[in-house]
């Protein structure tokens, strides 16, 4: 335990537009919130008195430069949720400025939270005891229910009223072939099987945009997952420097929140690009890097974009064929490196192999740099991502389950064709809206029964 | 009346109250082997139908097979005692299909009462229960109103509508359990003495017209099955003369009297107070909530076959009894009927079930058990339901036994009674199949496969009865085995039947299993068409119950799964003494909600509504540090 340090941690995982808190408790919480602080009316942040709000900036030590316009809530122990004092830090930039708050609070001395270490601490000062470890699981789901909670409200409700509406209709459906079932001997109709069709449909439709919509929200969350990839030697290390170094880019190392490995984000004008397996990148010229195709076959799979670096100098060969196989071309720019050493000749490697045009680039003369940054860009921002006007999924568990709901639509609208029985297009709508459920914290039945007494006129 | 000689010290078991609930605890207590009171108001009136004159129906009908597979009684006395059997939803999957009985009403209650006369530990008094006795917490006994007392280990009240019962109709109101019965009122006194939080719900029942004075012809004949199933697995066959239903519809001129009498609606005038079911709508209320329906069905159904009375299944109202008139009168069919009884509402007091534990027996008083209606169900099947819980759970707490309780995935009986002590009742509480997550499990056609291994075990199915279960049971499975391994050849006659069901056909061998999983193929013509000679081996129960099982296997499936995910919070236990108000992480309103049901696992406190994962994570939390390890 590490019951004197103050944590911090980024508590809602959103992107540009929703409000992020970055929050922080311990002892030293307000004495280095202070020292970044700078309220707009004066005043010292160390006097504050418990429960208050502060409008002001967060401000970079080194620079002098204000970081973002924040709200800051002091809360003194012990009236508060760990018991200790917390200062919670309500920023309007997006992710790129919350951790760049995170980091500074790093660097003033506090310590990054692990997950669930808030509740823990809850807990663990609520009741004195040592938490025991095995219990360690259930306080991090407990997190995680609690962040989503925040989350939801987060959304400004657009999330979820349109989830909202996507499960009133589902109910509707659900209502006539429970109604036709649970009311048999009344003066019921059948339900409309081309209607419910219909209806379903719609719905599915609604539900696919909602989980499409999740790729945005992720990027504007976590940033764009991106991957290096080519073989030995042709300059990937030196790429990733380039481009660090040239945009100066904000760098935080940050646990990942999925899996425990270190990672990057380069601000590509104003996309954020998460570099994946940069461990790989670093070591790329060492023995494991010989394990090659394999290690960025993994990679590929989980990028949103990648990045096929070849080496423009020399002839291409039976790896580099075999990379241009593996890389999903709609999700690829293709860079050929080292264009300093064809200058104005035809480069040896056969750009005719290539499934879409290059981008020649030089890692060592920055040329050609900028182009692949335009395209970059371009590429995650013109067409494949839509504008987040619409509501936005940014929580990979609301899209898992908006996913399993689809499946459960689909599965219905399958039933349909082939005439299943109501009970079963009943099961399979009905999971759909359980999934949906899980999101919204609402149960089935009640819903289910309003809607049938709504609907219907029942009644012996 | 003879009293057993233990009656001097009291009985094991005091039952009051002679309705469903009250004999099927009577008989569960007595059957398990304890000697057994059953005190009830009047002996003329065991197991009386207040309302409609039917057992059974979608939702309803599988309590019912559940209450025989557990050896229970409602079951096969409908069996003994109907006029009318329809299975229903016949032209929908076999999950929901049910059986619903039209009963003689007399016949009903006088095979009831010939039932529990015979069964050798149960005893029946007629008197009025004034009061419990408690000493320590614990029940005593109970009071009568002449001031005597008679000890129990365990009681069980099962007293329906009559806690501080009113009947209302038009602007009168008066005391009354049911018509021309008294009130049972001091007890609902002395239960809040006790601690017990009481509400108040209300129902009504329509009026009753003479079969001489109504025209058939204007209406439509609703006849019962040609060849009628039987609700209990146990009944041999009978061969029974079936009486007719009618079916006709109000219209314009019924809803246009309605509405110029509205003000004089109890509705209206606000003389009838207490919740009253939302689907069980008096024909004023139908009226109001839906102005653009030009008519309403209204069954109409023979109370039984020795009297003349017909029930107006659709009519309930309690508006005055001249006006009641003038509304079925204006009814198609019976412009001059002439009503036998009126219509009326009745108000009463229930006690808020979420002071049960699972087993029906009140947390904060030992050895009291609730069952039926008052607990703030309706029905006769809700009320048998508890009833042979709460008097299973009596016995056992006398013999020293385990409680008895039925999971959700296990039994609608499961549903109600954890639906009842973990969420409460807002209007009197009715079963739907669609309060049951796992429907496709909880069927009619498997519920002595679900239950009766269970009910050998508590002592209430006897070895040869058990024996008829475990027997299909074996059928089954042999056929299930034979048809995963037959090899349904493609002849001219398998692909003509396949496609004549709108399935395509087959170009090589395929086990019939695989066959019957597809939607709309059927065992009995695929056998034929194959020349399996399974109908000449495997008897129609079982044949029917091996398709329903394949046709449903993958859902079957997708269900356990579920079910397997979830058993591990139901498997935790939270401690009787458990300190939920102490536990500061959790929200003030989450502490209270779970105060008030304390439940008894992680299962039943996730379902309780407002407790969210969050909460659920760190109850657990605290559980488990508590644990030893
Ligand atoms: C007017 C009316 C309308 C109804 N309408 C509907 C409907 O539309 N739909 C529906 O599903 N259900 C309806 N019901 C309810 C249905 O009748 C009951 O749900 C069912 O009968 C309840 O069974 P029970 O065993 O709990 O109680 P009951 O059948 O009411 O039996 C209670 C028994 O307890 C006895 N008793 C009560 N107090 C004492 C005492 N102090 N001492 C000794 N004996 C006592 C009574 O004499 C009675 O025999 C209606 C009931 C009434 C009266």
């Amino acid at each position: 335990m590490r019951a004197n340090e103050t944590i911090a941690a980024i508590s809602t995982p959103f992107g540009a537009g929703a409000i992020g808190i970055v929050r922080m408790t311990g002892p030293r919480a307000l004495d280095i919130c202070h020292r970044l602080f700078r309220p707009a009316g004066g005043g010292d942040l160390a006097d504050a008195p418990s429960h208050t709000l502060h409008y002001g900036h967060i401000v970079d030590p080194a620079t002098g430069e204000s970081v973002d316009e924040v709200l800051v809530a002091v809360m003194r122990a012990p009236a508060t949720y760990t018991r200790e004092d917390i200062a919670e830090i309500n920023c309007h930039g997006g992710p790129v400025a919350q951790r760049k708050i995170l980091s500074l609070l790093l660097d003033e001395g506090a310590v990054l939270a692990s997950p669930g270490e808030f509740t823990r601490r809850a807990f663990v000062n609520g009741r004195i005891d040592l938490v025991q470890a095995e219990s360690v699981a259930q306080v991090v789901s407990a997190r995680t229910e609690a962040g989503l909670r925040v989350a939801m409200a987060q959304l400004e409700g657009s999330l979820s009223r349109e989830i909202a509406a996507v499960r009133r209709s589902l109910l509707g459906v659900l209502a006539s072939l429970e109604a036709g079932i649970d009311f048999a001997d009344e003066d019921i109709d059948d339900v409309d099987r081309d209607d419910a069709g219909k209806r379903l449909q719609e719905q599915a439709g609604r539900l696919r945009e909602l989980i499409d919509s999740a790729f945005v929200g992720r990027v504007l969350s976590e940033g764009v997952r991106t991957a290096i990839v080519g073989k030995p030697n042709v300059g990937k290390s030196s790429l990733l420097n380039a481009l660090l170094m040239r945009e100066r880019a904000i760098v935080t190392e940050m646990p990942g929140t999925t899996r425990d490995t270190i990672e990057e984000i380069i601000n590509i004008e104003g996309v954020p690009l998460r570099l994946i397996d940069t461990a790989g990148l670093r070591n790329s010229e060492d023995a494991a890097e010989r394990a090659g195709i394999d290690r960025s076959r993994r990679a590929i799979r989980e990028a949103d974009l990648v990045l096929c670096l070849f080496d423009g100098s020399e002839r291409e060969d039976d790896h580099d064929r075999a990379l241009i196989n593996t890389v999903p071309a709609e999700r690829t720019i293709f860079v050929v490196n080292k264009s300093d050493l064809f200058r104005g000749r035809r480069p040896s490697f056969n750009l005719g192999l290539l499934p879409a045009e290059p981008v020649l680039v030089s890692a060592l003369t920055r040329q050609g740099l900028s182009e692949l940054k335009g395209l970059i860009a371009g590429r995650v921002l013109g067409g494949e991502i839509p504008a987040p006007a619409s509501p936005v999924v940014t929580h990979e568990r609301h899209k898992r389950l908006l996913e399993e709901a689809l499946a459960a639509v689909e599965r219905t609208l399958q039933g349909l064709r082939v005439g299943l029985g109501d009970e079963i297009l009943a099961e399979e709508v009905r999971a759909a809206i359980v999934s949906l459920g899980e999101i919204t914290g609402e149960e089935v039945v009640e819903d289910l029964l309003d809607t049938i007494f709504r609907q219907f006129c029942i009644g012996k | 009346m003879i009293l057993p000689a233990s009656s001097s010290h009291g009985f094991d078991v005091v039952v009051v109250g002679g309705g469903h609930a009250g004999c099927e605890a009577a008989l569960a207590a007595a059957r398990i082997g304890c000697d057994t009171l059953l005190l009830t108001m009047s002996l003329e009136k065991i197991a009386l139908m207040p309302c409609n004159p039917a057992v059974g129906g979608v939702g309803k009908g599988q309590l019912t097979r559940e209450i025989d597979a557990l050896g229970g009684e409602q079951g096969r006395n409908t069996d003994r005692s109907y006029i009318q059997m329809k299975m229903l939803n016949t032209g929908k999957g076999p999950a929901v299909q049910a059986l619903r009985a039209q009963t003689s009403k007399k016949l009903y209650e006088d095979n009831m009462k010939r039932v529990l006369a015979a069964e050798p530990r149960l005893y029946l008094l007629e008197g009025n229960a004034a009061g419990i006795d408690v000493s320590r917490e614990t029940i005593a006994g109970v009071f009568l109103d002449d001031g005597s007392r008679i000890p129990a280990r365990a009681v069980v009240l099962a007293c329906g509508t009559f806690l501080r019962g009113v009947i209302v109709i038009g602007e009168q109101r008066f005391p009354a359990g049911r018509m021309g019965e008294p009130p049972s009122s001091r007890l609902s006194e002395n239960l809040e003495r006790w601690g017990i939080e009481l509400g108040r719900f209300q129902s009504a029942t329509p009026p009753r017209v003479d079969a001489r004075s109504i025209d058939t012809d204007k209406m439509t004949v609703d006849p019962g099955d040609p060849s009628p199933q039987h609700f209990s697995f146990f009944s041999a066959a009978t061969r029974r003369k079936q009486v007719p239903c009618y079916l006709t519809y109000t219209n314009e001129k019924t809803h246009e009297v309605i509405r110029e009498h509205l003000h004089l609606s109890p509705i209206r005038t606000g003389s009838v107070s207490g919740k009253g079911p939302r689907y069980c709508p008096s024909i004023d209320r139908k009226v109001i909530n839906f102005p653009d329906r030009d008519r309403h069905p209204v069954f109409i159904e023979p109370e039984g076959i020795r009297t003349r009375e017909l029930y107006l299944q659709g009519l309930t109202t309690s508006l005055p009894v001249w006006v009641q008139e003038k509304v079925v009168r204006a009814t198609p069919g019976l412009e001059s009927a002439r009503i036998m009884r009126p219509g009326y509402a009745v108000e009463y007091d229930f006690a808020l079930p979420s002071q049960l534990r699972p087993t029906l027996e009140v947390r904060d008083l030992s050895c009291l058990f609730l069952a039926g209606q008052i607990n703030g169900t309706s029905g006769y099947e809700e009320a048998a339901a508890q009833g042979i819980i709460a008097g299973i759970n009596a016995a056992r707490h006398c013999l020293g036994q385990e409680p008895f309780t039925l999971r959700r995935d296990q039994a609608y009986i499961g549903v109600l009674i954890d639906d009842l002590v973990t969420k409460g009742v807002d209007e009197p509480y009715r079963m739907f199949t669609s309060r049951a997550e796992y429907r496709l499990l909880l069927r009619h056609d498997n519920a002595h496969s679900r239950l009766s291994p269970l009910a050998h075990q508590v002592g209430l199915l006897d070895d040869a009865d058990y024996e008829k279960v475990v027997r299909h049971e074996s059928s089954l499975k042999d056929l299930l085995a034979e048809l995963g391994t037959a090899r349904v050849q493609p002849s001219p006659a398998v692909n003509d039947y396949l496609e004549s069901c709108g399935s395509s056909a087959i170009s090589s061998a395929v086990t019939a299993e695989k066959l019957l999983r597809r939607p709309h193929v059927s065992l009995d013509p695929l056998a034929r068409a194959a020349g399996l000679d399974i109908e000449e081996r495997f008897v129609p129960d079982v044949r029917r119950r091996a398709e329903i099982e394949l046709k449903y296997s993958g859902y079957i499936e997708r269900q356990r799964a579920d079910i397997e995910r979830r058993s591990r919070m139901e498997s935790i236990v939270i401690p009787e003494d458990f300190d939920f108000g102490a536990i500061s992480a959790l929200s003030i309103e989450s502490r209270d909600r779970l105060s008030r049901v304390r439940p008894a696992t992680i299962g039943q406190a996730s379902r309780i509504s407002g407790v969210t994962p969050a909460d659920i994570s760190i109850l657990s939390l605290y559980l488990e540090r508590k644990a030893p390890h």
